[in-house]
């Protein structure tokens, strides 16, 4: 009998082989061309127990405690070993709120049945030692014991950073982390996490997916011990660094000082800044929202981050590279004509030094002209191009428009502007001196950091050269720091100018006339200048100032910034004044400029 | 040589015998492996273990295979309708009075021992569906006796979900292809196999590479129809050209146009003037393939575009876990992955008898049931997978020629709702331990440990070898 649809039995057949087909290329697929199935069967069949070693410390210079370590405790849970607990009494004696408890507990039973993830992190020790007590009331849980920084005194949060949980992108970058790890996330904790994480202890366990110990992978041959992290020392002074966050309280603004003989940061403060020990354990993360929001922007760096155009602090760079390039002499004067440019009431400046001293406009203005227009083209434009080039090129060996090859993450370059820029910004050939000579005071497209400032004050007390300011002083373990922070950098500028425009700047702080007097620090010759940073938008001035001390053999270079508080001889010149006297002298002296300072308060 | 028509033995289908033997063997032996950890090392007769409860689940299957052949086929056609409500009667019973395990109300426990009914439910609804179709006044197309196809099917669907079974409810839903045997019209088939399959390449094949293959196969069959290169020349040239064309003008528009996109511009135009050429020279039949064609490349662009446009990223990612293209490790996905580390860790040979460390170490979670072919994957390779492969195709398709020489109606019909069953045990149990399709907990037929479900296929397989044996006696 032959059956009407007897044909489908070919599609029926066509469709088993078809499947079988399928079947076998997947596994042809799986089970031969890609080997990374076989990878994981290795690594799922072994447990890593990890042992946390201690993260570094860090010292500053004379051998101060910066950060500690304290032990804290992750709570782990087992989902497949849990049972029904007090979870009442679980989060009472942790002080926890039980909805997020419970939300934990959730995402650790998501995540895996067979595998422990932490509920509940960063236990204090005292809630640990109750916990421990009753923990056999709690089968699949137990505790993971690692460290978490700690701040014997609240400072220095900026340069010190703070270490947060890995993302996904750190994981990727270093196959060293795994998902929970701690990694420095800014400041020198980021900077050198290399140094202060140590290295993990790891030993591999041969288990089946209950956790149940099937027995040492290898006979332990691949175990390692944990290393603890190393100590750093750096080359911050604690108790300026302390006293000069005082000074900045309540106002927004910044200091950094070197030590000009060996480029060491002696101290950077940024403020707001933030008590660093809040952004450690249980509370950082509502903490770090709190100041992610905050309108004043605490967690940001000025010392490092803010841009600024230089003010007349520039100047002393105009005259520098003028000298050098003999366009003026030391006797170079000018009358103050106030018709191109705008200036304070002073007596006209008699050479260089009157003219740093007086801070006069119209002074750098023609300083900045001769410049940059040296007449080696009949073309004024071209003219200006080859004089910006070569002014250009001498203004960058002072460290300005680069990022600084420091030991600190996130340090913006600022900026030198060139013939490009200005091509850009105009058009070639359409831009001359006279649209560019904003930059001859400092304002205009020039801008720099507070860092690149109080290195220029270095280059200035060490009368030519730099040392790339750096933070590190050694590292335990390590004979010697890196040799970039060792070799000093020199401008294009000879040693012999230096000194005519350290007479300006001492001028500028004790004669008649001087704009920065209230630097003044008692015995103690100070070299500073001002710079008065121009806001658009009818906002306050910026007030700088940045100097040297003492004028020979100087010990300490620094700036100092106080945003919007009127003009650089004010606030931050008696800061300046202040920080001086507490880093030569331990002491202050000038109790009615502190107080000055402390009362002074933008919010 | 015995008489297969006096003799009995010799009637009987060997290879059919001889492969349920190699399966139901090769099955314990993998079963020995993955559970033979969980304790301490017992003797093979110590009904404390798994392995050694297969084993008497194993010697009991005999007995009913034995039992089985020596049943007059006429009793199963006989009795197909009490046996079939005797059975679903069974189902809404385990609801009241069966036992959870893994959320499901599927079983019923006698002492320590545990039956699963759905399993026989299969039987039951085979024969039952044999019955109504063998009827001589049924005809497939008649609403009256449709309905009566679908409450047959319907029915146990609807008690085993209440069971919350939803696995073995899907199996019912492969009778569609007994139906299609039958002579249920091939068009609800064929589309609805399409769009699975479409959807799946869409998914798993990269567009720039599906698109070509799917137009290289629609102009082929236009080959194999008009049995000249003809039409496969031009319409190779046509699509070509314009693609080439499309290319040149992405590139002289100054527009970055993808290679997809491309494709489907040139697609498109290519099907504007096949349209108009077989309309003109009167190639009627030919319009079906290129409908089917067309409708494929925007099938397929639909579904790439719904996928990555309007989904949200988690819908995205639970379809990507399903078809095995994103893994979620140690989440939803962990079965999965878990199996899929096993069975490709066993590279070519495998790791060798009792060698597996995935499987013995339990990474897989019910690997001596439902994900044993991760044991066979891991401890022997692909070889041995290729060998269980061929095994069950082997069956199926044996089942089918058994089948199709059966003479009457109900035999066949019978044959062909066994081979459905396999075919979907098959697809899906193998599909799922390596990841092509979602993990739906179904056994995989004479290897998973569990008696239920080897008795239940023992017998269905046995019942049909008897039919088989009485094919020569005259159709009544």
């Amino acid at each position: 009998m032959q059956n009407p649809n007897s044909n489908r039995k070919y599609i029926i057949a066509g469709m088993v082989l078809t499947l079988t087909a399928i079947f076998i290329i997947r596994l042809f697929y799986i089970q031969i061309i890609d080997k990374s199935y076989q990878l994981s069967s290795n690594n799922n069949s072994r447990l890593r127990v990890v042992e946390y070693p201690g993260r570094g410390m860090m010292f500053d210079r004379y051998g101060k405690p910066l950060v500690y370590n304290e032990p804290v405790y992750d709570l782990l849970m087992l989902p497949q070993q849990v049972k029904a607990f007090d979870t009442l009494e679980l989060c009472r004696i942790l002080s926890i709120d039980i909805v997020e408890f419970r939300e934990s507990v959730r995402k650790a039973r998501e995540y895996s049945r067979y595998r422990q993830s932490a509920v509940v992190r960063q236990v204090s020790m005292e809630q640990f030692a109750m916990l421990s007590e009753r923990l056999y009331k709690y089968p699949g849980f137990s505790f993971q014991i690692r460290s978490q920084r700690k701040y014997p005194q609240p400072i220095a949060p900026h340069l010190l950073g703070y270490v947060g949980e890995v993302n996904v992108e750190d994981l990727k970058k270093d196959p060293y982390y795994q998902s929970g790890d701690y990694i420095g996330k800014s400041g020198l904790e980021q900077e050198y996490e290399e140094y202060l994480r140590g290295r993990k202890g790891i030993s591999f366990m041969l288990v089946d997916v209950h956790n149940r110990l099937q027995g040492k992978f290898e006979n332990g041959r691949y175990d390692t011990i944990p290393e603890p992290g190393r100590k750093l020392t750096i080359t911050i002074d604690a108790a300026l660094q302390e006293y000069g966050e005082k000074l900045l309280a309540h106002k927004k603004g910044s200091i950094v000082a070197i030590e000009p003989s060996t480029g060491e940061i002696l101290a950077m403060i940024s403020s707001p800044a933030y008590d660093p020990n809040e952004l450690v354990g249980r509370i950082r993360g509502q903490n770090f929202e709190r100041l992610m929001n905050d309108s004043l922007n605490p967690l940001f760096n000025r010392a490092t981050m803010s841009r600024y155009s230089p003010g007349s602090i520039f100047k002393v760079v105009q005259a520098l590279v003028a000298l050098q390039l003999g366009v003026i002499d030391e006797f170079y004067s000018v009358d103050c004509n106030k018709d191109i440019i705008g200036c304070h009431n002073h007596p006209n400046a008699h050479g260089l030094r009157e003219g740093i001293q007086y801070s006069c406009n119209p002074y750098f203005y023609n300083v900045f002209r001769r410049i940059i227009l040296q007449g080696k083209s009949t073309n004024q434009f071209k003219d200006s191009q080859i004089g910006l080039k070569i002014w250009d090129e001498m203004v960058f060996t002072f460290g300005l428009g680069q990022i600084l090859p420091t030991d600190f993450p996130g340090i913006k370059p600022g900026l030198v502007p060139d013939g490009e820029l200005y091509d850009k910004m105009h058009g070639a050939n359409r831009w001359a001196f006279s649209t560019i000579y904003s930059n001859s005071i400092g304002q205009g497209e020039v801008e720099t950091v507070p860092i690149q400032i109080a290195n220029l004050a270095a280059i200035i007390a060490n009368r030519g050269f730099y040392y790339v300011p750096h933070f590190i002083r050694s590292i335990e373990g390590i004979d010697t720091i890196p040799q970039k922070f060792k070799d000093p950098v020199h401008t294009a500028i000879d040693p012999k100018y230096f000194d005519i425009v350290a007479d300006g700047m001492q001028r500028v702080v004790y004669d008649p006339g001087g704009t920065g007097w209230k630097a003044q620090v008692p015995g103690v010759i100070v070299c500073g200048k001002t710079g008065t940073v121009q806001n658009s938008g009818g906002k306050e001035d910026h007030s700088g100032f940045f100097a040297f001390a003492p004028k020979e053999r100087p010990r300490i270079a620094i700036v100092a910034y106080v945003e919007n508080s009127g003009a650089g001889g004010m606030y931050a010149a008696t800061i300046t004044s202040l920080m001086i006297e507490k880093y030569m002298n331990g002491t202050i002296t000038q109790a009615d400029k502190e107080l000055s300072i402390l009362e002074y308060q933008q919010f | 040589m015995a008489n297969p028509r006096t003799n009995f033995i010799a009637r009987l289908d060997w290879l059919t015998i001889i492969i349920f033997l190699l399966m139901v063997v090769f099955g314990w032996m993998n079963i020995f492996s993955a559970t033979q950890n969980e304790g301490a090392a017992g003797s093979i007769f110590d009904f404390s273990q798994r392995y050694s409860k297969q084993f008497y689940y194993i010697l009991t299957a005999f007995v009913i295979a034995i039992l089985t052949l020596s049943i007059d086929g006429k009793v199963w056609s006989f009795f197909s309708f009490p046996i079939y409500g005797l059975t679903l009667l069974i189902l809404p019973i385990t609801i009241l009075i069966g036992k959870e395990i893994n959320g499901a109300r599927a079983w019923i426990f006698i002492g320590t021992f545990s039956l699963q009914p759905a399993e026989f439910v299969k039987f039951a609804t085979a024969l039952a569906l044999a019955k109504v179709l063998s009827d001589y006044n049924f005809q497939i197309h008649k609403p009256k006796n449709l309905l009566t196809v679908g409450a047959i099917i319907g029915l146990p669907i609807l008690l085993i979900l209440l069971q919350k079974d939803t696995g073995t409810a899907l199996v019912f839903l492969i009778f569609v292809l007994v139906l299609f045997r039958e002579g249920l019209s091939w068009v609800v088939l064929f589309v609805a196999a399409l769009a699975i399959i479409l959807f799946v390449c869409t998914m798993l094949v990269p567009l720039p590479v599906l698109l070509p293959v799917i137009s290289a196969i629609a102009l082929m069959i236009t080959w194999l129809y008009q049995r000249n290169l003809k039409f496969f020349g031009y319409g190779s040239l046509i699509l070509g050209g314009l693609f080439g064309l499309a290319a040149l003008a992405s590139h002289f528009l100054g527009e970055e146009w993808s290679i997809d996109r491309m494709f489907f511009i040139a697609s498109f135009i290519a099907f504007l003037i096949w349209l108009v050429i077989i309309i003109r020279k009167k190639h009627n039949p030919l319009l079906l393939i290129l409908f089917t064609w067309i409708g494929a490349v925007f099938f397929i662009f639909s579904v790439d575009f719904v996928f990555h446009d309007i989904l949200q990223p988690h819908q995205q990612s639970r379809i990507n876990t399903i078809l095995g293209l994103e893994s979620d490790p140690l989440g939803v996905g962990y079965n999965l992955n878990q199996s899929k580390i096993a069975i490709g860790s066993g590279g070519f040979f495998g790791k060798g008898f009792l060698q597996g460390t995935q499987t013995r170490f339990n990474f897989v979670p019910e690997q001596s049931t439902d994900f044993i072919f991760c044991t066979v994957g891991e401890e022997w390779g692909f070889l041995g997978s290729l060998f269980v492969l061929a095994l069950f195709a082997g069956l199926i398709l044996r089942i089918i020629v058994l089948a199709e020489r059966q003479r009457s109606t109900f035999s066949r019909v019978y044959g062909y709702g066994l081979a459905s069953i396999l075919i979907f045990h098959f697809a899906i149990n193998i599909g799922m331990t390596i990841g092509l399709v979602p993990v739906i907990g179904i056994p995989l037929p004479f290897f998973s440990y569990g008696g239920s479900s080897l008795w239940a296929f023992t017998l269905m397989l046995f019942v049909f070898l008897r039919f088989d044996t009485d094919r020569y006696q005259i159709v009544s």
